[in-house]
């Protein structure tokens, strides 16, 4: 199962979604030819923006620390963060802001509480590299990583409700001991 | 690609946003490439300041004279000729074959000069669509301008808004700032004082307030560059061994000002520059809707494509910003670039990889 499909089947068909950090554009694309859901995409790189375009998705390039001013209240039924999250200087007013223009968030990231990258630290004594994590500490856009119980618990303090969760591991469905054998976690989050 | 100018004659009277009336008009035009059968692939090109009709290509007689997006527009280019037909037009006032301040007043028999009418972007637009009556073009694949040419864009979005599926708004602002403003009314200023300006009706004395000229453009020009362009290109570079304590040129910017002065007023017309600076200053879509700009864009129907570059500090990205702000709380179809290129308000004009590869994607994905 890919979580570009855990997306789709949580978007009810024709909803408006706003995807932060979109790359390619890819997921809005599935999601306009699955959930004929309208969106935009956010994406401050160049050659990705430009890639957004030639896969006819509407794109913005914006710079996602500087907030959502763009968007106005409640404007999407959708805000999506798909494996950006850990690269986000200031997460807690993102945060805030994909629930001021969306009525819900949906956020998924690569979950630092895997017991591989535990293992990594704690027995190899590095920094973990995986393929979720592909990137050496030194060159990584990741600046915040966390782990299901960190995310979980920056809901409670923002007062966020959970509304879904699927985890992954190898692109299986993890429900034993979730934060130990999942290595992608996604969210379905409102206010 | 060898291209002949065109001039297209409206004897209907066209009236004017001031309430003037321009009784009769002519547009200068070129046209790159082939309408097709559906009449479905025609682009229409709007220049800014000091451009022309002369978007691309050359003339048989003049092989030097390339057109002013000749990057943009042509054959396998990102506004590709193969595919489209494109149009590029002179607006009313301009001074380059459509009518204006140096045609022919039909009631006086002589150049209308300081008599010409003050027009406005929307007035453009108009005499634009009259244009497109004429070719035949019923509704546009897109509409595509930089700077005051984007204005144009906009414009044809909401004057016409069943007319435009696509508006390519570059480099673009949706009102000038007061700023803006005033670095027009300091060349307005310069013309106006100049003692061969005799009002505006020079033509008869001939002369050309060759001064006023002068100055507008090297105050315009330097709006057009961003500090690290200019930095980059002269820096304190002297054009003598050591500096002269006098004033004559000592830096290499002040020698480009100078030359592009020099040029400038050599083919344009002062008249022309006044009447453009005021339909820049004038315009201001959201006026009408108490300055909500979101309202104006309502009557819009066109999908967008809004480009800016960070560097430009004449229309920056901020203003771009809010265009794309109205669109989105009018829930049009939108994408938006900020291309980091170096060179100020001109990067509309280079050849920039992202930028052209941008355009060539969008162009890609109309339908025809």
């Amino acid at each position: 199962m890919k979580e570009a499909e855990i997306i789709a089947g949580w978007i009810s068909p024709g909803s408006r979604v706003l995807d932060l950090g979109c790359g390619d554009g890819k997921l809005l694309k599935h999601l306009w030819q699955t959930r004929q859901a309208p969106g935009y995409g956010v994406e401050i790189d160049d050659a990705k923006a430009i890639a957004c375009l030639q896969n006819d998705v509407n794109v913005l390039q914006l710079d996602l620390e500087d907030g959502l001013a763009a968007f106005a209240d409640r404007s999407f039924d959708y805000v999506i963060l798909s494996e950006t999250l850990q690269a986000i200087h200031a997460q807690e007013p993102l945060m805030k802001e994909m629930l001021r223009v969306g009525r819900e968030a949906i956020v998924s990231f690569p979950n630092f509480g895997y017991w591989r990258a535990r293992i990594q630290i704690a027995l190899a004594g590095h920094m973990p590299v995986s393929k979720e994590l592909p990137y050496q500490w030194y060159d990584t856009p990741n600046v915040h990583h966390c782990t299901l119980v960190d995310f979980e618990a920056l809901c409670a303090k923002l007062g966020f409700r959970v509304l879904e969760r699927v985890v992954l591991t190898g692109g299986r469905p993890v429900s034993l001991l979730p934060n130990l054998l999942g290595s992608l976690a996604a969210y379905r989050v409102s206010a | 690609m060898i291209v002949t100018p065109q001039k297209a004659r409206f004897t209907e009277p066209l009236k004017l946003k001031s309430g003037a009336v321009l009784p009769e008009f002519e547009i200068a035009y070129e046209t790159y490439g082939e309408l097709n059968a559906a009449r479905s692939n025609a682009v229409l090109v709007c220049h800014a300041l000091n451009a022309s009709h002369h978007v691309a290509g050359t003339y048989a007689d003049d092989p030097d004279n390339v057109g002013w997006w000749d990057n943009m527009v042509g054959p396998g280019k990102p506004l590709d000729t193969d595919r489209f037909f494109v149009i590029g037009n002179n607006y009313i006032g301009s001074c380059f074959g459509s009518t204006g301040p140096t045609s022919v007043n039909p009631a006086t028999g002589r150049p209308w000069g300081a008599d010409f009418p003050v027009v406005t972007v929307e007035d453009w637009v108009a005499a634009q669509a009259c244009l497109a009556d004429r070719l035949g073009i019923e509704r546009f694949a897109a509409i595509m301008g930089g700077s005051l040419g984007a204005m144009q864009a906009l414009q044809w979005a909401l004057s016409f808004p069943a007319r435009v599926r696509n508006s390519i708004v570059i480099a673009a602002t949706p009102r000038l700032s007061a700023q803006n403003i005033a670095f027009n009314e300091v060349a307005r200023q310069a013309i106006m004082t100049d003692p061969d300006f005799h009002g505006g009706h020079y033509y008869d004395k001939g002369v050309v307030p060759r001064r006023g000229l002068r100055i507008a453009r090297m105050i315009g020009h330097i709006t057009y560059l961003s500090d690290d362009a200019m930095m980059e290109k002269f820096g304190r570079v002297l054009r003598r061994v050591t500096p002269g304590f006098d004033f004559d040129v000592d830096f290499e910017i002040e020698s480009y000002l100078r030359h592009q002065g020099d040029k400038f007023s050599n083919y344009f017309d002062a008249n022309t520059y006044l009447r453009i600076t005021k339909a820049l200053d004038y315009y201001d879509p959201a006026a009408e809707f108490g300055g909500d700009l979101s309202k104006a864009f309502a009557r819009a129907q066109a999908d967008f494509l809004v480009v800016s570059f960070t560097s430009d500090w004449r229309f920056s990205s901020a203003r771009s910003r809010e265009i794309v702000r109205a669109l989105l709380d009018n829930r049009r179809v939108v994408s938006y670039l900020e291309n980091d290129a170096p060179q100020g308000h001109d990067a509309f004009l280079m050849n920039d990889a992202r930028y052209f590869g941008a355009l060539r994607a969008y162009f890609g994905n109309i339908a025809l």
